[in-house]
């Protein structure tokens, strides 16, 4: 009973795994086999190369504005890899690493960054959201989503992710509210990296923590050394079993850091002090991965460099391709508005059209 | 004289007006501290204090209804929202109280305040950072909806609607926070809210627009200037309320008219100001009034955005076409 053992009003961080890749919480160590653990620390590996590299990109001039996730990737990965291929993810904007875990194809989500809506097209098996850029809307999405799967009768969960600042919100409370009320089967997932933007976490609320916001709501809530992802595992299986059998939702507080910044329009220096940052990268998740991974001898050195290498290559390829294609068609702007096009529309798509043969017959 | 960019005299204005007048507060997410994502308000908590430029908790709804409470309480809130795209959870706040408020209490309550933000399309940006949504404000009946196309008029416009009692939602162009700049007079001046400005006279057609399709607009009527054609520019600057005298003027003059607007075509700014002038100057027009305008869509992210933002091109089409109608 982790939660139990963890009261949020206690003021007490759930860890399992500490900076230096030992486990200090044996008992509550989840018991996960060799090849989820790999599978974990490459996901983790592939997020943080994808990152860097855009980063570069953007950059290079050759990405639009993008948000980093680095820091983060115990966070994400630790509690999407609870979830069952039937269940739900409704994200916000920095869950890269939830994304690769669930399958979401590089392309794709690099083709949603690149500025074109066909990335945030799902195939019909992949059971995630499009990014939702408001912050804390998507939460009411989730309770909704979850509030049918109870409707319907099925064992179907539904993961939700959101930052520190969008505590603040309205739609944060609304849907912490409803979804305890209605025991709607919901892991709301606090990315608590320290910032909004400039804001840091101490100023967007008076709250001691953010787990302890769930108190009141009648749910149970935990918060969670975002960095480890053993810890973040056990407690988001943890809430997911309760999930599925008709407890309820649950609030996890990952405390984390975005150790880069909010995004590449963003110059964390002007609101954090080096000395902050320095501090967060002993903490570095995939550092205490890979430092436990090796201490087991469940990779070596040498596999690690041959994924990096691997991973970034595939990154070169596929953002190639994306940039080749990611050109938008007029039609694309118009067909998705309704399940058919307006006559309305229809008429200033061919008035369009009509400018567009004009242009080309050299404006005659 | 400082030569200002748009952005530049925005701040200019805000920190004149809160040397003027102690009552006017700033605030909003990242806007004391950081000085804005776009630093709009850079210097500001240095100058006043953080009791007079403030950051706030992620909570636009919570930054107008606190603003309405301030204002009724003695205060000139100054508010910033981060993007025209983030302006909604705040809505409620919006059409239920601060367009309220005066007609409700009977002039007992009122609301001197600013929300202000970066509105409109073309700097590639993230979903919810593009939208250019005038008329959805300028539909609410007791507020005030003001967009500057320049430095000079965002200083003055600015000033004006701080001085304002009524509440303003002041949308600035950020397109062109950056693109040119102007003399800028570090002395008081306002312009007037609700004064639209004719920027060339001719009279051929009407060109009206406002806010960063001035800048196409502009270049649109030098090309048909080129073709030895004589077009009247007009920059509204108010959208809601609208300064009908010196459009109707001008369209009784040439009989054309075409409106550009970034924002979606249909039941948008345009729709109004066609209504308006073909009730009164009807027996002038000599050609069907035209509108070059954004989709009736949602704004598409930056790969489509170049189709659906109005261009200079599209504004000298519709203008010729309209020119040439019937002749
Ligand atoms: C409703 C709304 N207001 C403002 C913004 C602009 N904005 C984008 S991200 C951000 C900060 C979000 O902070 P947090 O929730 O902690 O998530 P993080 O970005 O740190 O992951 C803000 C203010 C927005 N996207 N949506």
């Amino acid at each position: 009973m982790i939660f139990e053992n963890y009261n949020p009003l206690e003021e007490k961080r759930f860890q399992v795994m500490d900076e230096t890749g030992n486990i200090v919480n044996p008992d509550l160590m989840p018991n996960l086999d060799e090849k989820t653990i790999i599978r974990m620390l490459r996901t983790m590996l592939q997020a943080r190369e994808i990152d860097l590299k855009l980063v570069m990109y953007q950059r290079q001039g050759r990405m639009l504005t993008y948000a980093p996730n680095i820091g983060q990737e115990a966070a994400t990965i630790g509690s999407i890899s609870v979830l069952e291929k039937e269940d739900w993810m409704v994200p916000a904007y920095r869950e890269l690493g939830a994304m690769l875990w669930r399958g979401m194809p590089l392309d794709k989500m690099f083709t949603y960054w690149y500025g074109n809506e066909r990335g945030s097209h799902m195939a019909e098996d992949l059971k995630i959201l499009p990014v939702s850029v408001p912050i804390a809307s998507q939460l009411l999405h989730a309770v909704g989503i979850a509030w049918a799967s109870k409707l319907k009768g099925t064992t179907e969960i539904t993961i939700t992710y959101f930052g520190d600042g969008a505590t603040s919100q309205g739609d944060f409370s609304e849907a912490m509210n409803w979804a305890a009320a209605y025991q709607t089967p919901v892991l709301f997932i606090c990315q608590n990296n320290q910032f909004a933007i400039s804001m840091p976490r101490s100023k967007q609320t008076r709250a001691h923590t953010l787990a302890q916001k769930s108190v009141a709501y009648g749910m149970p809530g935990i918060q969670v050394d975002g960095n480890d992802v053993f810890a973040m595992y056990a407690a988001s299986m943890e809430a997911a079993e309760r999930a599925r059998t008709g407890g309820g939702p649950s609030l996890i507080e990952a405390y984390t850091y975005r150790m880069g910044a909010h995004t590449t329009s963003d110059d964390p220096k002007r609101y954090r002090s080096d000395e902050e940052l320095d501090s967060w990268k002993g903490k570095d998740p995939i550092a205490r991965l890979t430092k436990y991974c090796l201490n087991k001898k469940l990779v070596s050195e040498e596999e690690i460099e041959t994924w990096r290498k691997e991973y970034i290559a595939e990154v070169d390829q596929v953002f190639k391709q994306v940039e080749q294609n990611s050109d938008m068609k007029p039609e694309e702007i118009f067909e998705n508005m309704y399940s058919k096009m307006t006559p309305q529309l229809q008429e200033e798509l061919d008035d369009y059209k009509n400018y567009l043969a004009w242009k080309e017959r050299g404006q005659q | 004289m400082p030569e200002l960019n748009l952005l530049k005299a925005v701040n200019l204005a805000l920190r004149q007006e809160m040397r003027r007048d102690e009552r006017v507060v700033v605030y909003g997410e990242d806007v004391g501290y950081e000085g804005g994502v776009f630093r709009a308000t850079e210097g500001l908590q240095q100058e006043f204090g953080e009791h007079r430029s403030m950051d706030t908790p992620l909570a636009e709804s919570a930054i107008v209804g606190t603003a309405v409470g301030m204002a009724i309480n003695g205060m000139i809130p100054v508010v910033e929202m981060q993007f025209g795209g983030f302006v909604y959870p705040a809505f409620n706040q919006i059409i239920s109280h601060v367009a309220r408020m005066r007609n409700r209490s009977r002039g007992r309550y009122t609301l001197p305040m600013v929300i202000r933000f970066p509105y409109g399309g073309g700097i590639r940006a993230l979903e919810h950072h593009s939208e250019s949504m005038e008329a959805l404000f300028a539909h609410i009946p007791g507020i005030k909806v003001v967009i500057p196309s320049t430095p000079y008029d965002a200083k003055g416009l600015l000033s004006s609607a701080i001085r304002s009692p009524d509440p303003v939602i002041f949308m600035e162009p950020k397109r062109i926070y950056r693109a040119f700049k102007q003399e800028v007079p570090e002395d008081d001046y306002q312009i007037p809210i609700g004064k639209a400005k004719v920027e060339q006279e001719g009279t051929d057609i009407t060109l009206i627009a406002w806010g960063a399709m001035m800048q196409e607009t502009r270049k649109a009527a030098a090309v048909l200037s080129e073709k030895g054609l004589s077009p009247e520019v007009i920059d509204l600057r108010t959208i809601s309320p609208y300064d009908s005298e010196t459009l109707v003027k001008s369209v009784k003059k040439t009989g054309r008219v075409v409106i550009v607007h970034e924002e979606p075509r249909s039941f948008g700014t345009g729709s109004e100001l066609v209504t308006m002038l073909t009730e009164k100057a009807f027996l002038y027009l000599e050609a069907p009034p035209a509108r070059v305008t954004g989709f009736s869509t949602i704004i598409p992210l930056p790969r489509g955005e170049q189709h659906y933002l109005p261009s200079t091109e599209r504004i000298v089409m519709k203008a010729l076409e309209t020119i040439q109608f019937l002749t």
